[in-house]
């Protein structure tokens, strides 16, 4: 499992939408239909997943699948499977 | 102000609210009647208003060992709980896993009441739309998982979705967001009475002019470690754990305490003149409320129930009849020592030689005690008591207490026209509630 398809699959659980929607650009709260709180929920998700701590003040890079991803790699995530 | 009767409505006959004027009443005569076009319930004994009476009528007890935790070191192993029901009848998954149980049910509880009323909100009637659904606690399934997870993983594995699922009021947040009501919007929170508050209070708000239509309810989702616990503290529930089905036995000799329940029952009340004008289905009319305080004991009841007895009295004043005139009480009977006695000794106080011929029956003998839910959820079986010609029984009354004398129902359903019906509930803190409703004739 590459580590796009492994966010991807977090997506899907945590906002209930389609793999279809999940295309990198999708803004998680203007196309996913995220709000707010979803936002923290699904950093936290990603925070367990990864084993990494995102501060607060990183949290406004991170609105769609893409920044989550760059995120991730240049904080060095690979996937420990 | 500009909300309070915009115009003078044409069934300006007061009621809920004290009609019989003594001329202090401000706004007298301008006081509106209060009838109810929808019904909605999520119970332990059917996860709809049909299912739940068809059980009701067949004097079903929704009792059974308890399955949403380990209940093994706990003094009570038993508990009525909602079975079956299917959440994604009415939520997404996003939604069902942010929101508590007690909200979930409120939910589908609503849905249910405003299919049945036939009601679609839209922007015309959104502001003179409210809701009020009551609730003992909240969410207290929350707040039992989170403090774990507190402890466990420490501040920042805290769901952002805590607060808002623990949170009492939120049970009529999210029925008002679903259905795009932005009229009145509250929360009762007096325990065991919370259900017969919310209905009485959004009673009072449409016959003063403030709204046209509430929603109105209670909900509760409390089969957990901590109520079980606690109420097991106080001694409070029965310990018949061989024998689930029979350990709520409201009135009997043999009664060791009650059945923690949950669910959620829902009505839809309006305006007369705004049923009559859409052609609503009227399913009973909301003729009197009586509420009072003890000012005694956070949980016992004063000698001979005087709070509860006068409670009675002021729901009966507040519907301008007569004691004669009631067929049905619909009675707390939690099935406690104390309560049953007491309860028969205030409706006897009340009611006179009345009381001998009129018919009480405790829904709690088969429900449980679904507590914030409770007054709802029998507020529905007065009606349903109303339009069915049934008296609901008192199941399990196989050795009336000697000081517990009335007819009670016992164990069988009863065919019988009832005209008029009274709800009793009673919650911690000393609060009495009561409602009163009337067979709609047209």
């Amino acid at each position: 499992m590459t580590l796009e398809e492994k966010v991807i699959g977090i997506i899907m659980e945590q906002l209930d939408v389609t793999r279809e929607e999940c295309v990198p650009e999708a803004s998680f709260i203007d196309d996913l239909g995220a709000d707010s709180l979803d936002l923290v929920e699904l950093i936290m998700a990603m925070e367990e997943t990864f084993d990494v701590q995102i501060a607060d003040s990183e949290l406004q890079q991170i609105r769609s699948i893409k920044n989550v991803l760059d995120y991730l790699r240049n904080k060095g995530v690979t996937l420990h499977e | 102000m500009n909300n309070v009767v915009h115009s003078v409505p044409s069934d300006a006959r007061s009621c809920v609210t004290g009609r019989q004027s003594n001329g202090t009443n401000k706004g007298d005569g301008l006081k509106r009647r209060v009838v109810i076009t929808g019904l909605g319930a999520v119970t332990p004994l059917g996860n709809t208003v049909a299912e739940t009476w068809e059980g009701i009528c067949r004097g079903k007890s929704g009792a059974a060992p308890i399955t949403r935790f380990d209940s093994t070191a706990f003094e009570t192993k038993i508990a009525a709980e909602v079975k079956g029901f299917d959440p994604l009848r009415y939520l997404n998954k996003k939604e069902l896993r942010r929101l508590d149980d007690f909200i979930i049910y409120a939910l589908a509880a609503a849905d249910m009441a405003m299919a049945d009323a036939d009601l679609i909100i839209g922007e015309e009637r959104a502001e003179r739309t409210g809701v009020i659904i009551g609730s003992g606690v909240g969410g207290l399934t929350t707040i039992e998982k989170e403090k774990v997870t507190l402890l466990q993983g420490g501040p920042r594995k805290m769901s952002p979705f805590t607060i808002p699922a623990i949170l009492a009021n939120l049970a009529g947040g999210h029925v008002s967001i679903r259905f795009g009501a932005k009229g009145p919007i509250n929360c009762t929170v007096t325990a065991c009475a919370a259900g017969t508050c919310a209905i009485g209070d959004a009673a009072r708000l449409i016959a003063d002019g403030y709204a046209d239509i509430m929603i109105a309810g209670g909900t509760e989702a409390a089969v957990t470690p901590m109520c079980v616990a606690g109420f097991n503290a106080m001694r409070a529930l029965s310990r018949r754990n061989d024998e689930p089905q029979k350990a709520s036995r409201p009135f009997d000799r043999d009664r060791d305490g009650f059945l923690v329940s949950e669910g959620s029952g829902v009505v839809i009340l309006e305006a007369l003149s705004h049923a009559l004008e859409r052609g609503a289905k009227i399913q009973g009319e909301l003729v009197g409320y009586g509420l009072t305080g003890d000012a005694f004991h956070m949980a016992a009841p004063p000698p001979g129930h005087e709070g509860a007895a006068r409670a009675m009295k002021v729901a009966l004043r507040d519907a301008g009849m007569d004691r004669t005139e009631i067929d049905y009480i619909n009675a707390h009977g939690t099935s406690t020592l104390l309560n049953d006695a007491c309860e028969t000794d205030a409706i006897k106080t009340v009611f006179g030689e009345h009381a001998t011929r009129l018919a009480v029956s405790s829904t709690k003998s088969m429900t449980g005690h679904m507590f914030g839910a409770a007054g709802a959820v029998e507020a529905i079986f007065c009606l349903k008591a109303i339009s069915e010609g049934v008296l609901p029984p008192t199941i399990n009354l196989d050795h009336p207490d000697s000081e517990c004398d009335l007819d009670y129902v016992p164990h069988q359903a009863r065919k019988k026209e009832i005209r008029t019906a009274m709800s009793n509930t009673f919650g911690f803190g000393g609060v009495n509630a009561v409602l009163i409703f009337r067979k709609w004739e047209g």
